[in-house]
């Protein structure tokens, strides 16, 4: 505080009467806290404090919807999504490695499964594989039930994302990694997997994390393929007790649900950046 | 007549309409040392990288050990295996600790047994003085660290012959000794080395001979006392001139 002796004096000299760097600093944050703490209190003010309790805060509604919104609603979510997510993750390491290959046919193919399905929203795929799939080959069927279908028809949209995401690991790895280990008599494929691989994946933790958390959500979608009493998620489950209650305190609760999956993991991969970090 | 370690004759480059190399004929002979020295540019680690074939040639020939290496039918991954090759950027892996580092090799394309690996890797990492730096990640290490460390893992592949691409470009002065130690006591051992440097004393010093580049031909070739002492091309003097008293 003591510094500001210097621009005062210097504010005393005739001409300026712009305020000193320091002076600008202090004086924009202040007017960023202020208008800050004023929407917090019109918020506050204007709300309806009492409704809202009412509403989304009805304590003996959310008790009722436990145990089951966690033994079997979050327990499905979290199956859909670990499911979606390693099918994916196998297919879009599969499209990654064809878009980096010397082969035109393969690039071909996996540009355009990523251009196709980028732009198709998840809904749509999820529908066109629980009733299309099984109208085009009716003597197929998909492993796994519904579980395997909402795998698949999740999948399929989140390989596209992740196959952009792990060729953009793999180009992130220095080109001398690859060379030294071919200098060593590895096969490119041996280099890959030992070498460029495993870095590459380190660089692609925190956005494959976005991915997982992306998929979390999208499991709210698996109604369209008609889950049932023991295949229900968060969502699906929250809707029937808001129909049921004609309150909306359990979409609150499922909100709450899916923190639960999602604030761990952004812990997790903190640290595991940081263990990352620590190594160079 | 024996086979050279390395024999290049009318080998050509280009990348693009860029003429890098443009008819090189050279020769390694088992034991010796070959230091390549001339101005950026003028085609040295392109060179270096026609031998393991990090580059492919367009034209001419690159037999090592009496294989040629840009014959389709050659068994490029063996033949590398008897090539150890040192960066300017040392590459070495960042996932893998030290010591994993020298043994990934030994163990995904020697098939030797993990004890195996580990007894040849902590004995070349005493070798180039890192013995204690078995469990440290690269990122860890100072830069001369690194590259010896490079060097080591080379040499746990038990390389017939090395190549050093720019071994020292990349390092802080200080550190550039350490490395060069490593280096004058692989030749003393009697290792084939092909090296492409700016290092004028260490190619004084330890080559048999000198190869002096420029425009991607070679200029002049011959001992060291010669090509660096008394030049008789007027390119190389003037490069002399100008790498010595900057």
């Amino acid at each position: 505080m003591s510094v500001s002796s210097t621009p005062a004096s210097a504010a005393r000299a005739p001409a300026p009467r712009r305020l000193g760097r320091r002076q600008r600093q202090r004086l924009t944050r202040a007017v960023a806290y202020a208008v800050f703490a004023a929407v917090v209190v019109a918020v506050g003010a204007l709300a309806d404090w009492g409704k809202l309790a009412e509403s989304f805060f009805r304590l003996d509604i959310a008790a009722a919807m436990f145990p089951e919104i966690v033994t079997v609603a979050l327990r499905n979510t979290i199956v859909y999504t670990v499911l979606s997510f390693l099918f994916g993750l196998v297919a879009g390491l599969a499209l990654a490695l064809m878009r980096l290959s010397s082969i035109a046919p393969y690039r071909w193919f996996a540009t355009a499964y990523i251009e196709l399905f980028r732009g198709l929203p998840a809904l749509l795929v999820l529908f066109l594989v629980g009733y299309g799939v099984p109208l085009a080959f009716p003597d197929v069927q998909i492993v796994g039930g519904i579980y395997g279908s909402i795998a698949l028809g999740l999948g399929l949209t989140a390989a596209a994302y992740m196959a952009e995401t792990i060729r953009a690991g793999v180009q992130a790895v220095p080109r001398g990694q690859l060379e030294a280990a071919r200098t060593l008599g590895m096969s490119h494929p041996r280099a890959m997997v030992s070498i460029v691989l495993p870095q590459a994946f380190r660089i692609v933790i925190p956005p494959l994390t976005n991915e997982f958390i992306m998929l979390t959500k999208d499991t709210s979608l698996a109604y369209v393929l008609g889950v049932t009493a023991t295949s229900i998620e968060v969502t699906k489950f929250a809707g029937d007790e808001l129909n049921r209650h004609v309150n909306p305190t359990p979409l609150l609760v499922a909100g709450f649900m899916y923190l639960l999956i999602t604030l761990p993991l952004s812990q997790l991969v903190h640290r595991l950046e940081r263990r990352g970090a620590r190594r160079g | 007549m024996t086979t050279p370690a390395i024999e290049i004759s009318d080998l050509r480059k280009s990348f693009g309409s860029l003429e890098v190399l443009r008819g090189i004929d050279l020769s390694v002979g088992f034991g010796e040392v070959v230091c390549v020295i001339g101005p950026s540019g003028s085609g040295k680690s392109t060179l270096l990288r026609c031998v393991n074939l990090l580059e492919e040639p367009d034209g001419g020939s690159v037999r090592v050990g009496g294989v040629e290496v840009t014959d389709p039918d050659c068994d490029l991954d063996g033949l590398r295996r008897t090539i150890g090759m040192v960066f300017q950027s040392f590459n070495l892996f960042g996932h893998l600790s030290v010591l994993a580092n020298l043994t990934i090799a030994q163990r995904r394309v020697l098939k030797r047994s993990r004890a195996d690996a580990e007894l040849i890797a902590r004995e070349n990492l005493e070798r180039v003085g890192l013995a204690d730096k078995a469990g440290a990640y690269p990122a860890q290490l100072s830069g001369g660290q690194q590259q010896r460390a490079a060097i080591a893992r080379s040499l746990a592949m038990s390389p017939e012959l090395m190549l050093f691409d720019e071994p020292t470009s990349a390092l802080d002065p200080e550190l550039v000794g350490e490395v060069l130690a490593v280096m004058r006591s692989l030749a003393a051992e009697g290792m084939t080395m092909m090296v492409v440097t700016h290092e004028m004393g260490f190619a004084r010093e330890v080559a048999d001979r000198v190869v002096f580049m420029d425009g991607g031909q070679v200029v002049e070739a011959g001992p060291p006392a010669d090509v660096l002492g008394s030049p008789t091309e007027a390119r190389t003097r003037e490069f002399l001139h100008r790498v010595l008293t900057h």
